[in-house]
C-alpha cells in the first residue's frame, strides 16, 4: 500500500481520472442538457457506440483523426434526429425507446464492425497536447495540462454549458420548456423545436463522448462502453441538473476508476479482486442515488410528453 | 370489436416496418433480403433440432417477458433482467456445488428455486429502493446489472472456479461441470428441447392467473393505474411495488437457473459480459413483452418469434455471412417502432369508438401510455 501513497503514483493517478472522465462528462452534459428540456435519453449508451465505431472506421480507413472526429459528430446528431422523431413527433415513451436506441447502437455497430473490419485493428489515437507554460508546473501540469483535445474540450464544455443554460435566451427556453412546458407555449415558445435541439444536443455530445472514448483506446470492440453511457445518465441525477456537480461526479469516476487500475497494475489487489472494484462505479451510483433521491427535484416535465390541451 | 383488432394489429404493423428496416440493412450489406428471411426461417425451424433450439433460446425470453409485463403493470419499469438473470444462475450454480447427490427430483427443483430466490433478491433491491427512497428504478436495475456482471466475474474467476483449470493452468473463468442430478431432463430425444420450456410456459400462465385472477394480481394493477386511487382504498403501495419488482426478479432468476442446467455444458462461463451468459436475454425480454402487449399469455408466442430470430441469425450468419448482431440490431429497432405506434394505436381507436382519446378508463388495458413518468 505504501508504495502507492508516493507523489508520482498520485499524479499519475489524477492524470488518468481527469482522462477517464472525459467520456463520463462529455456524455453526461449533453444528457443534462436534453434533461433540462424534459427528455430522458435512455439511449445514450447505444448512440455513443455508434459514434465510436463510425470514428473508428473514418480514422482505420482514412488516417484523419479530423475526420473520424466529425464521422463521430454526425452520427450523434443523425441519432439525435432520430431520438427527436420518437420522442417528439410519436411521443415514445422515453424510458423504453431509449433501451431501444441502446439494444439498436449495441447490435448495429456490432454488426458493421464484425462486417466492415472484422478482426480488430488498433488506430492512430489523439495525440497529448501540452498547454505551454501550465504543463511545466510541478505536480498539477501533469497531472492537469498534459492531455488529448478531447479532454480540454470538455471541461471548456462545462462554463459553456452553463453560461448556454444560464444565461441565453435560448437555455433558458430550455429550461422553461423542462419546467412548465404549457406555460413555455403560452408565451409562444415552440416546446417542439426547443426540445428538438436539446435533444440534438445531447445526442452529438454523446457521440463525442463516443469519439473520445474509442480515440483514446485506439482499438474498437464490440460493446465497447460497456455501460458507460448508462452511468452518464446517472451522473445527471447524480449530478442534480447542474453541470458543474456533473463534472465533480464525472472526476469522481475517473479517479476511482484510474485508482482501481494503478492498484492492479501494481499488484496492490490480486488480479481477481479487480472485478470486485470494478463493481465500484455502480455501486457508487446506487449509493448516490439513495442518497440524493429525495432531496433533489429533477426538471417537473422530465419524461413528459408535450400535448396542447 | 373492430377497435380490438386494430388494437393488436398496430404494434404487428409497427414490428413488421422495423423488419423491412432489417431487409433494407441486408441489401445494403449486399445480401438479398429473400434469401435472408430464407435463412433466418430455416434456420429456426428448419428441423425438429433447431424447432428446438427455438423453443430452448424463448425460454429466457418468456420468463423475462412475463416479469417485465407484471412489473409494468404496476406501473415499474424493469431493465434489471440480465442482473436477475445472473444472479439466480449464481444461487442456483451454489446449490448445485452444496448438495451435488440430492436425487434429481430433489435437486432440480431446488436448483430451480435457488435460481428464483436469487432473482428476487436482486429484483427486490431496486423495488425496496423505489418504494421507499424513491430511486429511479431504471437507473438502480441498469446499475444492478452491471454491478451483477461484475460479481459474476469474480465468482467465476476465483471462489467458484473449476479446479480443472487451476490444475491446468489454463483459467478459463467457469464452475466445474455441476451435477447430472440439476440437469434438466430432455423433452426429445437427440435435440436440446429440454423441461425449462415447460417451466417457463407454466409460470407465465401462472402469471397471467396471479396478476388478473388473484387479490395480489388485482393490488398490483391497482397501484398501477392510479397509487393514490390504491391508497385510498387501503393497499400499501410500497409495498406492492416491492413485490412487483420482486416477482419480476424472481422470473428473471428462474431463467438463469434455467440457462445453466439447460446448457450443454451444465455450468455457468463467463466471456467478461453479461450477454455472454445471458445472451442478452434481459434485453430480449423487454422485447418480447412489449411485442406481447404486456401481457404474460402473448409474451409466451412472442418470445417464440423473437427465439426464432435470434436461432435463425445464427443460420444468416452461417450461409450469408451477415453477422448475427443483425438480430439485436432489429430488436432494438422493433422496441423503438412498437413503442412510438403506441399512441397512434390509442389515436385510432378513439376514432373509430368515436369517443375523445386519453379517456382514463381506457388506460388499464393499455399500459404503454400509463408508465412511469408518462403523463397522466
Amino acid at each position: 500500500m505504501s508504495d502507492f501513497f508516493t507523489l508520482t503514483v498520485l499524479v499519475a493517478v489524477v492524470g488518468s481520472g481527469v482522462r477517464l472522465a472525459t467520456p463520463y462528462l462529455l456524455a453526461g452534459l449533453g444528457e443534462t442538457v436534453g434533461q433540462k428540456s424534459g427528455v430522458l435519453n435512455l439511449g445514450i449508451d447505444g448512440v455513443m457506440q455508434l459514434s465510436a465505431f463510425s470514428a473508428y472506421f473514418v480514422v482505420l480507413k482514412t488516417d484523419n483523426l479530423m475526420l473520424g472526429v466529425l464521422a463521430g459528430l454526425a452520427v450523434g446528431a443523425v441519432m439525435g434526429v432520430f431520438y427527436g422523431v420518437i420522442t417528439i413527433v410519436f411521443k415514445a415513451t422515453q424510458g423504453i425507446s431509449g433501451i431501444g436506441i441502446f439494444i439498436f447502437g449495441l447490435g448495429f455497430s456490432d454488426l458493421l464492425f464484425q462486417r466492415l473490419v472484422g478482426t480488430p485493428k488498433p488506430i492512430r489515437q489523439l495525440p497529448t497536447i501540452e498547454i505551454p507554460f501550465l504543463s511545466e508546473l510541478p505536480v498539477v501540469g501533469e497531472a492537469l495540462f498534459q492531455h488529448n483535445p478531447l479532454t480540454y474540450v470538455a471541461f471548456i464544455l462545462v462554463p459553456v454549458t452553463i453560461l448556454f443554460l444560464g444565461k441565453t435566451t435560448f437555455g433558458l427556453n430550455i429550461r422553461a420548456v423542462g419546467e412548465n412546458p404549457h406555460a413555455a407555449d403560452s408565451l409562444g415558445v415552440s416546446v417542439e423545436r426547443t426540445r428538438y435541439v436539446a435533444i440534438l444536443i445531447g445526442n452529438t455530445m454523446a457521440g463525442l463522448a463516443g469519439v473520445a472514448l474509442v480515440l483514446e483506446l485506439g482499438i474498437f470492440q464490440p460493446n465497447l462502453t460497456q455501460g458507460l453511457g448508462f452511468i452518464a445518465v446517472a451522473l445527471v441525477y447524480f449530478g442534480s441538473w447542474r453541470p458543474s456537480h456533473v463534472m465533480a461526479g464525472a472526476l469522481l469516476y475517473g479517479l476511482v476508476n484510474a485508482t482501481v487500475l494503478q492498484l492492479k497494475a501494481r499488484n496492490i489487489i490480486p488480479l481477481s479482486f479487480s472485478e470486485l472494484a470494478a463493481m465500484a462505479p455502480a455501486v457508487l451510483t446506487i449509493v448516490a442515488l439513495v442518497i440524493l433521491a429525495q432531496r433533489v427535484k429533477g426538471p417537473a416535465a422530465l419524461t413528459k410528453p408535450f400535448i396542447r390541451h | 370489436m373492430l377497435s380490438k383488432i386494430v388494437g393488436s394489429a398496430v404494434p404487428v404493423l409497427a414490428a413488421l416496418a422495423a423488419f423491412l428496416v432489417g431487409a433494407v440493412m441486408l441489401l445494403v450489406l449486399g445480401a438479398s433480403p429473400l434469401d435472408g428471411l430464407k435463412a433466418i426461417l430455416d434456420g429456426a425451424f428448419g428441423s425438429g433440432e433447431r424447432l428446438a433450439a427455438t423453443a430452448v433460446k424463448a425460454t429466457p425470453l418468456i420468463l423475462v417477458g412475463a416479469g417485465i409485463s407484471i412489473a409494468f403493470r404496476a406501473r415499474v419499469i424493469n431493465i434489471g433482467g440480465e442482473g436477475q438473470i445472473i444472479a439466480g444462475a449464481l444461487l442456483a450454480t451454489v446449490v448445485a456445488l452444496a448438495l451435488p447427490d440430492l436425487p434429481s427430483v430433489v435437486l432440480i427443483p431446488l436448483v430451480l428455486m435457488g435460481g428464483a430466490i436469487g432473482g428476487t433478491i436482486l429484483g427486490a433491491i431496486p423495488g425496496v429502493l423505489k418504494a421507499y427512497a424513491s430511486v429511479n428504478e431504471i437507473l438502480s436495475t441498469i446499475m444492478l446489472n452491471l454491478v451483477m456482471v461484475q460479481f459474476m466475474n469474480f465468482l467465476l474467476r476465483g471462489p467458484l472456479i473449476d479446479p480443472l483449470e487451476i490444475a491446468a493452468g489454463t483459467r478459463i473463468p467457469q464452475t466445474q461441470r455441476l451435477s447430472d442430478n440439476a440437469a434438466l431432463p430432455t423433452l426429445v430425444e437427440g435435440t436440446r428441447l429440454h423441461l425449462g420450456v415447460v417451466v417457463a410456459v407454466v409460470a407465465a400462465v401462472i402469471a397471467y392467473i396471479v396478476l388478473w385472477r388473484m387479490p395480489l394480481g388485482f393490488r398490483l394493477r391497482a397501484v398501477g393505474h392510479s397509487p393514490e386511487a390504491a391508497r385510498a382504498a387501503g393497499i400499501n403501495v410500497e409495498r406492492n411495488i416491492t413485490y412487483a419488482l420482486a416477482i419480476s426478479g424472481m422470473l428473471g432468476g428462474l431463467a438463469g437457473a434455467i440457462l445453466v442446467f439447460g446448457s450443454e455444458g451444465q455450468r455457468m462461463i463467463t466471456d467478461g459480459s453479461a450477454a455472454g451468459f445471458t445472451g442478452a436475454a434481459g434485453f430480449n425480454g423487454i422485447v418480447a413483452a412489449l411485442f406481447g402487449g404486456l401481457h404474460p399469455l402473448w409474451t409466451i408466442p412472442s418470445a417464440f418469434l423473437f427465439g426464432a430470430l435470434l436461432t435463425g441469425a445464427t443460420q444468416l450468419q452461417r450461409v450469408l455471412q451477415i453477422p448475427a448482431a443483425l438480430a439485436v440490431a432489429l430488436n432494438g429497432l422493433v422496441v423503438i417502432f412498437v413503442i412510438s405506434s403506441a399512441r397512434f394505436r390509442s389515436y385510432i381507436q378513439s376514432i373509430i369508438e368515436k369517443r375523445p382519446s386519453n379517456r382514463a378508463s381506457e388506460d388499464l388495458e393499455r399500459p404503454y401510455s400509463k408508465i412511469p413518468g408518462v403523463d397522466t
